[in-house]
Protein backbone atom coordinates (compact mmCIF):
# COMPACT_ATOMS: atom_id res chain seq x y z
CA UNK A 1 0.00 0.00 0.00
CA UNK A 2 2.40 2.37 0.62
CA UNK A 3 4.68 2.19 -2.55
CA UNK A 4 1.52 2.35 -4.67
CA UNK A 5 1.34 6.20 -6.39
CA UNK A 6 -1.90 6.51 -8.63
CA UNK A 7 -0.61 7.70 -11.61
CA UNK A 8 -3.19 10.32 -11.85
CA UNK A 9 -2.17 12.55 -9.06
CA UNK A 10 1.07 14.71 -9.44
CA UNK A 11 4.88 13.46 -8.29
CA UNK A 12 4.14 16.09 -5.08
CA UNK A 13 0.69 14.77 -4.37
CA UNK A 14 2.31 11.05 -4.10
CA UNK A 15 4.41 11.85 -2.10
CA UNK A 16 2.11 14.02 0.47
CA UNK A 17 0.12 10.74 0.07
CA UNK A 18 3.11 8.51 1.09
CA UNK A 19 3.64 10.39 4.40
CA UNK A 20 0.00 11.01 5.39
CA UNK A 21 0.24 6.86 5.35
CA UNK A 22 3.51 6.93 7.41
CA UNK A 23 2.25 9.55 9.79
CA UNK A 24 -1.17 7.19 10.35
CA UNK A 25 0.41 4.38 11.45
CA UNK A 26 3.14 6.36 13.33
CA UNK A 27 3.80 5.46 17.01
CA UNK A 28 1.97 8.22 19.14
CA UNK A 29 5.29 8.29 21.47
CA UNK A 30 7.44 9.35 18.46
CA UNK A 31 5.01 11.83 17.10
CA UNK A 32 4.62 13.39 20.57
CA UNK A 33 8.32 13.66 21.10
CA UNK A 34 9.47 14.63 17.50
CA UNK A 35 6.24 17.29 17.46
CA UNK A 36 6.82 18.85 21.13
CA UNK A 37 7.94 22.30 19.74
CA UNK A 38 5.67 22.50 17.22
CA UNK A 39 2.34 22.15 19.55
CA UNK A 40 2.66 24.78 21.63
CA UNK A 41 0.66 27.28 19.92
CA UNK A 42 -3.06 26.48 19.92
CA UNK A 43 -3.86 25.51 15.82
CA UNK A 44 -6.00 27.31 14.34
CA UNK A 45 -8.54 24.71 12.82
CA UNK A 46 -10.36 24.22 9.60
CA UNK A 47 -12.03 21.21 10.66
CA UNK A 48 -11.62 19.99 13.96
CA UNK A 49 -10.97 16.51 14.99
CA UNK A 50 -13.90 14.22 14.42
CA UNK A 51 -14.78 10.52 14.69
CA UNK A 52 -16.43 8.79 11.69
CA UNK A 53 -16.72 5.48 9.93
CA UNK A 54 -15.65 4.59 6.74
CA UNK A 55 -17.07 2.12 4.17
CA UNK A 56 -13.51 0.03 3.20
CA UNK A 57 -13.67 -1.56 0.45
CA UNK A 58 -11.51 -4.51 -1.03
CA UNK A 59 -10.99 -7.20 -4.39
CA UNK A 60 -10.93 -10.50 -3.79
CA UNK A 61 -7.07 -11.48 -5.10
CA UNK A 62 -6.82 -7.54 -5.35
CA UNK A 63 -7.94 -7.70 -8.61
CA UNK A 64 -11.35 -9.03 -8.82
CA UNK A 65 -14.61 -7.23 -8.42
CA UNK A 66 -14.92 -4.28 -5.84
CA UNK A 67 -17.07 -5.37 -2.49
CA UNK A 68 -17.86 -3.66 0.86
CA UNK A 69 -15.60 -5.16 3.04
CA UNK A 70 -16.76 -3.44 6.50
CA UNK A 71 -16.74 -0.44 8.09
CA UNK A 72 -13.90 1.00 9.95
CA UNK A 73 -13.54 4.02 12.51
CA UNK A 74 -11.89 7.08 11.19
CA UNK A 75 -10.47 10.04 12.87
CA UNK A 76 -9.61 13.23 10.21
CA UNK A 77 -8.74 16.71 10.85
CA UNK A 78 -7.57 19.68 9.02
CA UNK A 79 -5.51 23.04 10.70
CA UNK A 80 -2.74 25.55 9.59
CA UNK A 81 -0.20 25.88 12.23
CA UNK A 82 -1.24 29.87 12.41
CA UNK A 83 -3.65 31.97 10.32
CA UNK A 84 -0.74 34.72 9.76
CA UNK A 85 -0.38 34.86 5.29
CA UNK A 86 2.86 33.30 5.58
CA UNK A 87 1.96 29.80 7.31
CA UNK A 88 -0.98 29.28 4.96
CA UNK A 89 -0.30 25.74 4.74
CA UNK A 90 -3.36 23.15 5.74
CA UNK A 91 -2.32 19.93 7.44
CA UNK A 92 -4.91 17.31 7.02
CA UNK A 93 -4.96 13.99 8.90
CA UNK A 94 -6.99 10.64 8.19
CA UNK A 95 -6.14 8.16 11.43
CA UNK A 96 -7.67 4.69 12.28
CA UNK A 97 -9.16 4.94 15.57
CA UNK A 98 -10.62 7.38 17.60
CA UNK A 99 -7.40 9.26 18.70
CA UNK A 100 -8.44 12.76 18.54
CA UNK A 101 -4.49 13.58 19.93
CA UNK A 102 -2.93 11.31 16.97
CA UNK A 103 -5.19 13.25 14.35
CA UNK A 104 -3.61 16.35 15.84
CA UNK A 105 -0.14 15.59 15.28
CA UNK A 106 -0.56 13.56 12.46
CA UNK A 107 -1.88 16.74 10.74
CA UNK A 108 0.79 19.29 12.29
CA UNK A 109 3.23 17.11 10.94
CA UNK A 110 1.73 17.39 7.35
CA UNK A 111 1.89 20.97 7.65
CA UNK A 112 5.46 20.93 8.49
CA UNK A 113 6.39 18.44 5.97
CA UNK A 114 4.73 21.19 3.56
CA UNK A 115 7.34 23.51 4.55
CA UNK A 116 9.93 23.57 2.44
CA UNK A 117 12.06 24.67 5.13
CA UNK A 118 11.76 22.37 7.98
CA UNK A 119 10.80 19.38 5.16
CA UNK A 120 14.43 17.76 5.62
CA UNK A 121 14.84 17.88 9.07
CA UNK A 122 11.51 16.36 10.01
CA UNK A 123 11.86 13.50 7.45
CA UNK A 124 15.10 12.89 9.32
CA UNK A 125 14.17 12.88 12.80
CA UNK A 126 10.24 11.58 12.11
CA UNK A 127 9.54 9.98 8.51
CA UNK A 128 12.66 7.97 8.37
CA UNK A 129 12.37 6.59 11.96
CA UNK A 130 8.75 5.31 11.11
CA UNK A 131 9.57 3.64 7.93
CA UNK A 132 12.18 1.89 9.80
CA UNK A 133 9.97 0.90 12.79
CA UNK A 134 7.03 -0.54 9.83
CA UNK A 135 9.87 -2.36 8.20
CA UNK A 136 11.30 -3.94 11.14
CA UNK A 137 6.82 -4.56 12.47
CA UNK A 138 6.82 -6.43 9.01
CA UNK A 139 9.97 -8.49 9.00
CA UNK A 140 8.77 -9.58 12.56
CA UNK A 141 5.32 -10.18 10.80
CA UNK A 142 6.62 -12.46 8.29
CA UNK A 143 8.91 -14.21 10.93
CA UNK A 144 6.48 -15.15 13.18
CA UNK A 145 4.04 -15.98 10.33
CA UNK A 146 7.29 -18.43 8.99
CA UNK A 147 7.42 -20.56 12.07
CA UNK A 148 4.36 -22.07 11.45
CA UNK A 149 4.56 -22.79 7.82
CA UNK A 150 4.09 -26.13 6.38
CA UNK A 151 5.97 -27.48 3.32
CA UNK A 152 3.67 -29.27 1.45
CA UNK A 153 4.58 -32.16 -1.24
CA UNK A 154 2.87 -34.76 -3.21
CA UNK A 155 3.48 -37.90 -1.66
CA UNK A 156 3.75 -40.56 -4.79
CA UNK A 157 1.30 -43.32 -4.78
CA UNK A 158 2.84 -46.60 -3.94
CA UNK A 159 2.86 -48.98 -6.98
CA UNK A 160 -0.23 -50.82 -7.69
CA UNK A 161 1.43 -54.01 -7.10
CA UNK A 162 -1.75 -55.98 -6.50
CA UNK A 163 -4.10 -54.22 -8.80
CA UNK A 164 -7.42 -54.78 -6.94
CA UNK A 165 -7.49 -51.97 -4.06
CA UNK A 166 -10.52 -50.74 -6.42
CA UNK A 167 -9.16 -47.18 -7.37
CA UNK A 168 -8.97 -48.49 -11.10
CA UNK A 169 -11.33 -49.37 -12.91
CA UNK B 1 -12.46 22.19 -5.63
CA UNK B 2 -10.48 22.08 -8.60
CA UNK B 3 -9.36 25.47 -8.68
CA UNK B 4 -9.37 26.65 -5.48
CA UNK B 5 -6.41 25.41 -2.80
CA UNK B 6 -7.13 24.12 0.61
CA UNK B 7 -5.01 26.97 2.37
CA UNK B 8 -7.34 29.34 0.86
CA UNK B 9 -10.39 28.25 2.60
CA UNK B 10 -11.80 29.77 6.25
CA UNK B 11 -12.48 27.62 9.08
CA UNK B 12 -16.32 26.22 9.83
CA UNK B 13 -18.15 27.15 12.88
CA UNK B 14 -15.84 27.57 15.71
CA UNK B 15 -18.24 25.49 17.51
CA UNK B 16 -19.84 23.29 15.36
CA UNK B 17 -23.28 22.53 17.43
CA UNK B 18 -24.05 25.73 18.90
CA UNK B 19 -22.83 27.68 15.63
CA UNK B 20 -25.18 25.90 13.86
CA UNK B 21 -28.27 25.97 15.87
CA UNK B 22 -27.88 29.88 16.46
CA UNK B 23 -27.99 30.34 12.25
CA UNK B 24 -30.90 27.59 12.29
CA UNK B 25 -33.10 29.83 15.04
CA UNK B 26 -32.15 33.07 13.04
CA UNK B 27 -33.02 31.10 9.71
CA UNK B 28 -36.64 30.05 11.95
CA UNK B 29 -36.85 33.34 12.90
CA UNK B 30 -36.56 34.96 9.43
CA UNK B 31 -39.41 32.24 7.97
CA UNK B 32 -41.73 32.90 10.89
CA UNK B 33 -41.86 37.03 10.27
CA UNK B 34 -41.29 37.02 5.97
CA UNK B 35 -39.97 40.28 5.06
CA UNK B 36 -37.90 40.96 8.36
CA UNK B 37 -34.09 41.41 8.46
CA UNK B 38 -32.25 38.80 10.94
CA UNK B 39 -29.42 39.72 12.42
CA UNK B 40 -26.97 36.26 11.95
CA UNK B 41 -24.48 35.31 14.14
CA UNK B 42 -20.97 34.66 11.96
CA UNK B 43 -18.74 32.72 14.26
CA UNK B 44 -17.25 31.12 10.74
CA UNK B 45 -14.44 32.19 8.17
CA UNK B 46 -17.29 33.51 4.86
CA UNK B 47 -15.79 32.91 1.74
CA UNK B 48 -15.21 36.12 -0.38
CA UNK B 49 -17.53 35.02 -3.13
CA UNK B 50 -20.45 35.58 -1.11
CA UNK B 51 -21.88 37.36 1.59
CA UNK B 52 -21.26 35.93 5.16
CA UNK B 53 -25.16 35.85 5.86
CA UNK B 54 -25.78 33.29 2.65
CA UNK B 55 -22.54 31.14 3.33
CA UNK B 56 -23.40 30.84 6.97
CA UNK B 57 -26.91 29.59 6.46
CA UNK B 58 -25.94 27.14 4.19
CA UNK B 59 -23.05 26.07 6.26
CA UNK B 60 -25.85 25.23 8.76
CA UNK B 61 -28.44 23.68 6.44
CA UNK B 62 -26.44 21.65 4.41
CA UNK B 63 -25.17 18.00 4.64
CA UNK B 64 -23.32 15.50 3.20
CA UNK B 65 -25.27 13.78 0.36
CA UNK B 66 -27.31 17.49 -0.06
CA UNK B 67 -27.43 18.43 -4.05
CA UNK B 68 -26.61 22.12 -4.74
CA UNK B 69 -27.07 24.14 -7.25
CA UNK B 70 -24.68 27.41 -7.72
CA UNK B 71 -25.59 30.29 -10.15
CA UNK B 72 -22.82 30.99 -12.50
CA UNK B 73 -20.42 33.29 -11.15
CA UNK B 74 -20.57 31.25 -7.96
CA UNK B 75 -19.14 27.94 -9.70
CA UNK B 76 -15.14 27.05 -8.90
CA UNK B 77 -14.86 30.14 -6.48
CA UNK B 78 -13.90 30.08 -2.87
CA UNK B 79 -17.23 29.74 -2.13
CA UNK B 80 -18.00 26.97 -3.87
CA UNK B 81 -14.72 24.67 -2.52
CA UNK B 82 -15.77 26.43 1.20
CA UNK B 83 -19.29 25.20 1.37
CA UNK B 84 -18.52 21.19 0.19
CA UNK B 85 -15.43 20.73 2.58
CA UNK B 86 -17.04 21.42 5.43
CA UNK B 87 -20.38 20.66 5.01
CA UNK B 88 -19.77 17.43 2.37
CA UNK B 89 -22.57 18.24 0.40
CA UNK B 90 -22.73 17.86 -3.91
CA UNK B 91 -22.61 20.07 -6.52
CA UNK B 92 -25.18 19.71 -9.37
CA UNK B 93 -25.47 21.34 -12.48
CA UNK B 94 -29.26 19.73 -12.66
CA UNK B 95 -31.99 22.62 -11.12
CA UNK B 96 -34.44 20.45 -10.68
CA UNK B 97 -32.12 18.12 -8.82
CA UNK B 98 -31.48 20.48 -6.23
CA UNK B 99 -32.35 20.78 -2.60
CA UNK B 100 -30.59 24.00 -2.61
CA UNK B 101 -29.50 27.05 -4.69
CA UNK B 102 -27.08 29.79 -4.30
CA UNK B 103 -28.02 32.69 -6.28
CA UNK B 104 -25.17 34.75 -6.01
CA UNK B 105 -27.13 37.91 -7.60
CA UNK B 106 -30.29 38.87 -10.07
CA UNK B 107 -28.48 38.69 -12.83
CA UNK B 108 -28.34 35.63 -12.11
CA UNK B 109 -31.85 34.23 -10.61
CA UNK B 110 -33.03 31.69 -12.91
CA UNK B 111 -36.24 30.70 -13.66
CA UNK B 112 -37.82 29.41 -10.16
CA UNK B 113 -40.35 27.35 -12.02
CA UNK B 114 -36.98 25.14 -13.19
CA UNK B 115 -35.72 24.40 -9.51
CA UNK B 116 -37.74 21.35 -7.53
CA UNK B 117 -41.50 21.98 -6.52
CA UNK B 118 -41.81 19.21 -4.12
CA UNK B 119 -44.85 16.74 -4.66
CA UNK B 120 -48.28 17.09 -3.44
CA UNK B 121 -46.82 14.29 -0.98
CA UNK B 122 -43.59 15.73 -0.42
CA UNK B 123 -43.61 19.55 -0.53
CA UNK B 124 -40.82 19.90 2.04
CA UNK B 125 -38.41 18.19 -0.72
CA UNK B 126 -38.91 21.97 -2.85
CA UNK B 127 -35.50 23.81 -3.73
CA UNK B 128 -34.81 26.42 -1.05
CA UNK B 129 -32.85 29.23 -2.86
CA UNK B 130 -30.60 31.92 -1.17
CA UNK B 131 -30.03 34.78 -3.27
CA UNK B 132 -27.40 37.12 -2.32
CA UNK B 133 -28.57 41.05 -2.56
CA UNK B 134 -25.36 43.14 -3.56
CA UNK B 135 -24.48 45.59 -0.46
CA UNK B 136 -25.06 48.73 -2.76
CA UNK B 137 -25.39 48.78 -6.65
CA UNK B 138 -25.07 52.25 -7.61
CA UNK B 139 -26.39 51.78 -11.27
CA UNK B 140 -29.88 50.53 -9.90
CA UNK B 141 -32.12 53.51 -9.15
CA UNK B 142 -34.20 53.18 -6.23
CA UNK B 143 -35.93 49.83 -6.22
CA UNK B 144 -40.20 49.89 -5.94
CA UNK B 145 -41.22 48.42 -2.16
CA UNK B 146 -41.93 44.97 -2.37
CA UNK B 147 -45.52 44.55 0.09
CA UNK B 148 -45.67 41.42 1.69
CA UNK B 149 -48.99 39.86 3.28
CA UNK B 150 -49.85 36.39 4.52
CA UNK B 151 -48.83 34.01 7.29
CA UNK B 152 -46.74 35.85 10.16
CA UNK B 153 -47.09 39.00 8.83
CA UNK B 154 -49.92 41.35 11.24
CA UNK B 155 -51.16 43.95 8.80
CA UNK B 156 -48.41 44.08 5.65
CA UNK B 157 -44.60 44.14 5.49
CA UNK B 158 -42.31 45.68 3.30
CA UNK B 159 -39.06 45.00 1.56
CA UNK B 160 -36.76 47.77 1.01
CA UNK B 161 -33.05 47.87 -0.81
CA UNK B 162 -32.96 44.77 -3.01
CA UNK B 163 -31.27 46.37 -5.71
CA UNK B 164 -33.04 44.85 -8.71
CA UNK B 165 -34.26 46.90 -11.33
CA UNK B 166 -37.78 47.56 -11.84
CA UNK B 167 -37.85 44.95 -14.43
CA UNK B 168 -35.96 42.38 -12.69
CA UNK B 169 -38.11 43.07 -9.28
CA UNK B 170 -41.60 42.71 -11.93
CA UNK B 171 -40.43 39.30 -13.12
CA UNK B 172 -39.69 37.87 -10.31
CA UNK B 173 -42.98 39.49 -8.55
CA UNK B 174 -44.82 37.35 -11.98
CA UNK B 175 -42.98 34.09 -11.08
CA UNK B 176 -43.38 34.41 -7.26
CA UNK B 177 -47.55 34.39 -8.26
CA UNK B 178 -47.23 31.51 -9.96
CA UNK B 179 -44.48 29.99 -7.36
CA UNK B 180 -47.81 30.45 -5.34
CA UNK B 181 -50.58 28.88 -7.69
CA UNK B 182 -48.72 25.11 -7.69
CA UNK B 183 -49.27 25.43 -3.71
CA UNK B 184 -48.82 22.94 -0.91
CA UNK B 185 -45.20 22.83 -3.73
CA UNK B 186 -43.19 25.50 -4.35
CA UNK B 187 -39.96 26.91 -3.52
CA UNK B 188 -39.07 28.96 -0.46
CA UNK B 189 -36.50 31.94 -0.88
CA UNK B 190 -34.19 33.41 1.61
CA UNK B 191 -32.28 37.27 0.18
CA UNK B 192 -28.95 37.24 1.85
CA UNK B 193 -27.72 40.89 2.39
CA UNK B 194 -24.34 41.42 4.21
CA UNK B 195 -25.91 42.12 6.88
CA UNK B 196 -28.13 39.15 7.86
CA UNK B 197 -31.30 37.30 6.34
CA UNK B 198 -35.46 37.91 4.96
CA UNK B 199 -37.39 35.27 4.83
CA UNK B 200 -39.65 34.37 1.88
CA UNK B 201 -41.60 31.15 2.50
CA UNK B 202 -43.95 30.11 0.04
CA UNK B 203 -47.10 31.32 2.10
CA UNK B 204 -46.43 34.58 1.28
CA UNK B 205 -47.83 37.11 -0.89
CA UNK B 206 -45.82 39.75 -2.66
CA UNK B 207 -47.25 43.18 -4.77
CA UNK B 208 -45.44 45.41 -6.34
CA UNK B 209 -45.87 49.03 -5.20
CA UNK B 210 -44.16 51.87 -6.81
Amino acid sequence: MLQQSDSRLSTTQSARAQWLALLARAPLTLLEQVLQPHTQAAPHWLRKPETGLMMVQARTGGSGERFNLGEMTVTRCALRLSNTPVHRNVGIAYVVGRSHRHAYLAAVADALLLDESVHRELERSLLAPVRELLAANKLARQARAKTSKVDFFTVARESNVDGDDGETS
Amino acid sequence: MSNVELSDLGAGFSDMSLGSQSVFRSALEALSYPGRPVQLAVTFEAPKAAHASSSGLLLALLEPGSLLWLSPSLVNTDAAAWITFHTGCKITPAQHQADFAWIKNWDELPLLANFSLGTDEYPDHSTTCVIDIATQDTSATRAPLLTLTGPGIAQSATIEQLFATSAQLKSFVEQWHQNHTSFPRGVDVFFATHTGLIGLPRTTHIQLSV
